[in-house]
C-alpha cells in the first residue's frame, strides 16, 4: 500500500509531524520576522530604476520663473481667505481665468456620521474651484492633475501661489499633448472625494455634490501639493494612499530625478536618505524608514489627497514643502522648477504609468524592495498557523483512530465516530456568538450615538469610541456564557478536549484565511497583524497558565495592536508618547478610523471589527474552554 | 537646306548624347525609419538627413522612397511644431519644406517595405510608392530603429528578420531589380542583419556589431530628446563634404565612426560585392551622377535599323568603369559565402517533457506500489 493509505505508516508520519511540530512553529516564526529584518540589507533591497521609455533618460531645462508671482498669489490667496473664512471661491476663479484657463465649480456637501471633534464639523458643505488648460494641438483625451487641498487648519497659501504661477507658466507653451488640471479643493480630502467621484461618475461614499461641468479627459497622473511658507528646507514625499495602495514606483521614481537634478533635499517620511548602504547605519535607517512605511501602510489612511486618487488607478503623489531649523533654504522657484520637469516628462507619455512596480516596500527613497522579495515574511508567520492546523487537525484523527482499533481490523478509510458529529454542530454557537459580537462592534457605535449622548454626558465623537470600547471589552465576557450549554453535549470521555481542538482548529483556518488575504492586498497591515496575533493564536489552550495566556492574547489583541503601533510610530518619528498622551492618541485613532469608512470607504474599520475581531473571541474561547 | 542640315547636326549629337546614356546607372534610394512614439525622434531625424544628403547630391524624388512611421513634426509634443533638427541648438531643420514622404505612419510595414523591394505591389499604386529600378539601378537601402541579434522591429508591432530581408534582396536579384546595392544599417546590433545576405553585389555597413548597441549622439535639452544617432551623425558629417564631383571611395565610408567616437563598433561587408570597394565612388550610389562623355564623332543617322545594332556595340567597347554583369554565368555564390552549418547545441529536455515523464512514473509506482523500486536499482 502506498505511504498515504497505509495506517501503520500513516500514524508514524502523524507522529513525526507532531514531534517536530513545536519547533517547526518557532523557527517558522522567527523566520518570517528574520526574513523582514533583511529586507532592508542589500540583496534583498535594490536600487530603484526608471522603467517608462518614454519618461527616459534626457532632460529639460526648465524655465519657470515665477518666484515673486506666486508668492504675490499665495498672499492675496492668504488674504482673501481670512477675510470670507472660507476658500475665496470668486477671487480663484477670476484669477484662473485671468492666467487664462477654463474655469469651473463645483458644489458638494457631506453630512458626517458623527460630529468630527477634530476638525469641528458635522454637516460639511464646500465648493471646489478647478481650472483646465487644453492641450493646443492633441485632443482632450488624457490629463494630468496638479491639485492643492485646502481645508481650515493647513491653509496651504503658499501651494495654491505656486499653483497659480504654474499655471499661468504652463498656459504660454505649446508643447503639452495632454491637458492640465489645476485643482483647489475645500475641507482637503473630502473636497478632493467630491470631485473625483463626479469626474468618474461614481458614487462610492455617500457624497452629494453637483456634477462636473467641465472635463479633461482620463487622468494620467496627479501630483498634489502641499506647502505653506514662502521658503522650504526639504521636500517630503507621501505614497501611501487609501486601503494601503500605493502609486506606481516610476512617479516616486521621476521625483527622485527631480530631486536630485535640483540639488533639492528630499524626504521620505520624514527622514533623510542614508548614503552609505554597505555599513550597517544605512541599513538601520533604513530599518526605520521601512518601519514608518508598513504603520502607515497598514492603517489604510489616505496620507493626503493622492491617496484618494489610487482607487481610480490614477497615480499619484503628495508633496510636502517642510520648513524646519536648517540653514539651506529653496524658495518657490526651485518647486516649481521640480513641478515643471515633472509634468514636461509626464507629458511624454503615451500610455499609463504600468511598467513599474504597483507593490512594493521603501526602505529609503532610492532604495525599494518588490513583492516577491517581501511576501515570503508573511508566508512564513501564516505557515505556523498551517502547522498548527494540522497538528490539530491528526490528533483529531488520532484520537477518532484511537477509539477505532480495538474494535476490529483497519479498514481502508476511517468511519467518523458519533461525537464527531455532535462536536460540528457545537462550534456553530461559538462562531454565531463571535460574528454577532464582530456586527456589534461594526454597527453599533454609529447607530447608538444619539441614545448614548442622551444617557451620559459626551459628545457624539466620545460616545462612539466608548461604545466601540465597552462592546470590545464585553467580548471578553463571553466565555463565561457561550459554553456552558455545551458542556452537556460533550460525549465520549476518552476525547474531552475534541471540542476545544475542532474550534481552534476552525479558528486558526479562519484567521489564516483573512491574514492571507489581507496580506495580498496591504501586506502591511498582514504582516503586522501576523506578528502579533500568530504567536498567541497557536499558544491558546484551556491547558497550562492560564492567566498569561490569557494576558497575552488580551495584549496581541487588534485593539492593543493598534495602540502598540501607534507608540511604536512616534517613537520611530523620534517624539514618543507619554501614556496619557497615547491613550487620548488611541481614542481619536479610533474615531478617526470610524470617520474614515464611512466617508472615503476605508477598510481598516470592518476588517478589525467585522473579521479580525470575531476570529480573536474564538480563541478567547478556547482559552476559557471548560 | 543650311538649317536642315544643322538641324539634323543637332538631332545627331543629340541622338549621341541620348544613345551614350543607355550604359549610365541610375540610383534608387529606400530610406526607412520603423520606430513610432515621440521619444524615438532620433529615428525620425536619422532618416530625414540622409534623405536631405542625397536630394542634396542631386537625387530627385521620384527615386527616392521615404518610409517614416511616425510624425515628430507635427507630433503635439514638439515644441517646434514643422521641424525635426538634427543638431543641438536647433542649428539644422531637417524637415524642411520639400519633405516628400511616401509612407507614413501606419502604412511602414513589414509587408509594404517587402513589396516596395520586391515590386509585388497592386497595379494601384502611386509612381511615388514604387520602386522603378531596373538592372542598371544602384540601389541604396537606409534603414533605422530599434534593432536586436537578427531582427528589425517595425512599429512596436512586428519584426523584419535578416533571413527575409535576404530573401526579399535575392528576389531582386532573380527579377533583376538592381545592379549594385548598399544596405546601410543603424540599430543596436545593426550587423546581424547582413549577415545573411547571398545575392551578389551587395555591399552592407552597420553601425555597430552583434551584442553592441548602438548609441545616441546628443540631446536637446529644449526640445526633451535625443536628436540623432551616433553613426548617421557621424555619416551625416561624412556627407557634407561629398559634391557631385567628389572621387571619395567607398573605403573612406567604411572609416566613418570608428570606435572612439561611436562607442560601437561599426560593421561592413563586402564580400558579394564585385568591385573593389576602392574603386566604388560614393556618387555611384548617394549621388545621381550620369556619366556623360561628350564626343566630337558625329553619326548619320538613316532609317536603317543596323546602324542602330553598330553604334550600340561600340558604346558598350568605350565603358572601361563598368563592367556589365552576365546572366548566363551567374556568381558561384556558394563558394563565396561559407557557411558552416551551426552545430545545434543539446538543450536538456524541456519542462513539459520532464513533467509527462514524472507523471507516468509517479502513476507506475502509485499503482504497483513502492517496493517495485528495489528491482530498478
Amino acid at each position: 500500500m502506498g505511504l498515504l493509505s497505509d495506517p501503520v505508516r500513516r500514524r508514524a508520519l502523524a507522529r513525526l509531524v507532531l514531534r517536530l511540530n513545536a519547533p517547526l512553529c518557532v523557527l517558522s516564526y522567527v523566520a518570517g520576522i528574520a526574513w523582514f529584518l533583511a529586507l532592508v540589507f542589500p540583496p534583498l533591497t535594490q536600487r530603484t530604476y526608471m522603467s517608462e521609455n518614454a519618461m527616459g533618460s534626457t532632460m529639460v531645462e526648465e524655465q519657470f520663473a515665477g518666484g515673486d508671482r506666486a508668492r504675490a498669489f499665495a498672499r492675496d490667496f492668504a488674504a482673501h481667505r481670512k477675510k470670507s473664512g472660507a476658500l475665496p471661491v470668486a477671487w480663484l476663479e477670476r484669477t484662473m481665468r485671468s492666467v487664462g484657463l477654463e474655469v469651473y465649480t463645483q458644489s458638494f456637501s457631506r453630512k458626517l456620521p458623527f460630529p468630527d471633534e477634530t476638525h469641528e464639523r458635522y454637516m460639511v458643505s464646500g465648493t471646489n474651484v478647478y481650472g483646465i488648460l487644453r492641450a493646443p494641438r492633441a485632443a482632450s483625451t488624457e490629463s494630468l492633475v496638479l491639485t492643492v487641498p485646502c481645508g481650515s487648519d493647513s491653509t496651504n497659501s503658499q501651494a495654491v501661489g505656486l499653483l497659480l504661477a504654474l499655471a499661468a507658466h504652463f498656459r504660454g507653451q505649446i508643447y503639452w499633448a495632454k491637458d492640465i488640471v489645476f485643482l483647489v479643493t475645500e475641507h482637503d480630502l473630502l473636497g478632493t472625494e467630491a470631485w473625483l467621484e463626479a469626474y468618474h461618475d461614481v458614487n462610492v461614499t455617500g457624497m452629494q455634490s453637483s456634477p462636473l461641468q467641465g472635463r479633461a479627459g482620463a487622468i494620467q497622473a496627479a501630483v498634489a501639493l502641499e506647502l505653506s511658507s514662502d521658503v522650504v528646507t526639504s521636500l517630503d514625499v507621501a505614497v501611501e494612499g487609501l486601503n494601503g495602495q500605493l502609486p506606481n514606483l516610476d512617479l516616486l521614481n521621476l521625483f527622485q530625478t527631480f530631486c536630485q537634478k535640483g540639488g533639492l533635499l528630499c524626504t521620505l517620511q520624514g527622514k533623510l536618505q542614508p548614503e552609505d548602504w554597505t555599513s550597517l547605519d544605512g541599513p538601520l535607517q533604513g530599518l526605520q524608514t521601512l518601519l514608518l512605511m508598513v504603520l502607515r501602510q497598514a492603517s489604510g489612511r489616505p496620507h493626503g489627497s493622492h491617496g484618494l486618487f489610487l482607487r481610480y488607478r490614477v497615480e499619484a503623489l503628495t508633496l510636502r514643502g517642510i520648513n524646519s531649523f536648517r540653514q539651506y533654504k529653496y524658495d518657490l522657484v526651485a518647486v516649481g522648477k521640480a513641478l515643471e520637469g515633472m509634468f514636461r516628462k509626464l507629458n511624454h507619455l503615451l500610455e499609463r504609468l504600468h511598467q513599474s512596480f504597483f507593490l512594493y516596500l521603501l526602505p529609503g527613497l532610492s532604495r525599494f524592495v518588490s513583492i516577491g522579495l517581501y511576501m515570503p515574511a508573511v508566508g512564513f508567520l501564516l505557515l505556523v498557523l498551517g502547522l498548527k492546523a494540522l497538528e490539530l487537525w491528526m490528533q483529531l484523527h488520532e484520537a477518532g483512530m484511537g477509539l477505532e482499533e480495538p474494535g476490529g481490523a483497519p479498514g481502508p478509510s476511517v468511519p467518523l465516530p458519533p461525537s464527531q458529529g455532535v462536536g460540528l454542530a457545537s462550534l456553530v454557537a461559538p462562531l454565531l456568538i463571535s460574528q454577532a459580537m464582530g456586527l456589534a462592534l461594526y454597527v453599533l457605535p454609529v447607530l447608538g450615538q444619539h441614545v448614548a449622548t442622551q444617557h451620559f454626558p459626551v459628545a457624539e465623537a466620545e460616545a462612539v469610541v466608548l461604545t466601540l470600547l465597552a462592546i470590545y471589552a464585553a467580548g471578553l465576557a463571553l466565555p463565561h456564557n457561550t459554553h456552558r450549554p455545551l458542556s452537556y453535549r460533550v460525549v465520549s470521555t476518552q476525547a474531552p478536549d475534541r471540542g476545544w481542538m475542532a474550534l481552534k482548529l476552525v479558528a486558526l483556518i479562519y484567521l489564516a484565511l483573512q491574514l492571507g488575504c489581507i496580506a495580498l492586498t496591504n501586506f502591511s497591515l498582514g504582516f503586522l497583524l501576523a506578528t502579533t496575533m500568530v504567536p498567541t493564536a497557536a499558544l491558546a489552550k484551556p491547558h497550562g497558565p492560564r492567566t498569561l495566556y490569557a494576558a497575552l492574547l488580551v495584549l496581541t489583541s487588534p485593539a492593543a495592536t493598534l495602540l502598540g503601533s501607534l507608540f511604536l510610530w512616534r517613537e520611530l518619528q523620534e517624539a514618543p508618547l507619554s501614556l496619557a498622551e497615547g491613550w487620548q492618541l488611541f481614542l481619536a485613532a479610533l474615531a478617526q478610523g470610524v470617520l474614515e469608512h464611512h466617508t472615503y470607504g476605508a477598510l481598516l474599520f470592518p476588517l478589525l471589527s467585522l473579521g479580525l475581531y470575531p476570529c480573536w473571541l474564538l480563541f478567547w474561547n478556547v482559552l476559557f474552554w471548560k | 537646306m543650311a538649317v536642315t542640315d544643322s538641324l539634323s547636326r543637332a538631332a545627331t549629337v543629340l541622338a549621341t548624347v541620348l544613345l551614350l546614356s543607355f550604359g549610365s546607372v541610375a540610383a534608387s534610394h529606400i530610406e526607412v525609419c520603423t520606430s513610432r512614439f515621440w521619444f524615438n525622434y532620433r529615428h525620425v531625424a536619422n532618416t530625414l538627413s540622409v534623405y536631405r544628403s542625397v536630394k542634396r547630391l542631386g537625387i530627385p524624388d521620384s527615386h527616392i522612397v521615404l518610409m517614416l512611421a511616425d510624425d515628430m513634426a507635427c507630433n503635439p509634443r514638439n515644441p517646434k511644431p514643422a521641424t525635426v533638427f538634427s543638431h543641438k541648438n536647433m542649428e539644422l531643420n531637417v524637415y524642411g519644406d520639400d519633405v516628400e514622404v511616401d509612407y507614413r505612419s501606419y502604412e511602414v510595414t513589414v509587408e509594404n517595405f517587402l513589396r516596395v523591394l520586391t515590386g509585388r505591389i497592386p497595379p494601384s499604386t502611386p509612381r511615388s510608392k514604387r520602386l522603378l529600378s531596373d538592372d542598371r539601378s544602384n540601389i541604396l537601402i537606409y534603414m533605422t530603429g530599434h534593432g536586436g541579434n537578427g531582427f528589425l522591429k517595425f512599429q512596436d508591432s512586428e519584426e523584419i528578420t535578416n533571413i527575409e530581408l535576404a530573401d526579399a534582396f535575392e528576389q531582386m536579384w532573380q527579377k533583376r531589380r538592381y545592379n549594385e546595392l548598399l544596405f546601410i544599417i543603424d540599430t543596436c546590433q545593426g550587423a546581424s542583419m547582413y549577415e545573411r545576405f547571398y545575392s551578389p553585389n551587395i555591399m552592407a555597413l552597420a553601425s555597430s556589431q552583434v551584442g553592441e548597441d548602438s548609441l545616441s549622439h546628443q540631446p536637446d535639452p529644449a526640445i526633451g530628446v535625443h536628436l540623432m544617432d551616433r553613426y548617421t551623425f557621424y555619416v551625416l558629417e561624412f556627407l557634407e563634404e561629398i559634391n557631385p564631383a567628389s572621387q571619395t571611395n567607398m573605403n573612406d565610408l567604411f572609416q566613418v565612426c570608428p570606435k572612439s567616437l561611436c562607442v560601437s563598433t561599426p560593421g561592413h561587408r563586402t564580400d558579394l560585392f564585385q568591385r573593389d570597394p576602392k574603386n566604388v565612388l560614393i556618387t555611384d550610389f548617394f549621388g545621381s551622377v550620369r556619366k556623360v562623355e561628350i564626343t566630337t564623332e558625329t553619326i548619320k543617322l538613316q532609317q536603317d535599323s543596323e546602324i542602330m545594332e553598330s553604334s550600340y556595340k561600340e558604346d558598350q567597347m568605350d565603358e572601361k568603369l563598368m563592367e556589365p554583369l552576365k546572366y548566363a554565368e551567374q556568381l558561384p555564390v556558394a563558394q563565396i559565402i561559407h557557411q558552416k552549418p551551426k552545430l545545434k547545441d543539446w538543450h536538456p529536455p524541456g519542462g513539459f517533457i520532464l513533467g509527462l515523464w514524472a507523471l507516468i512514473i509517479m502513476v507506475f509506482f502509485k499503482t504497483y506500489g513502492i517496493k517495485h523500486m528495489k528491482f530498478i536499482f
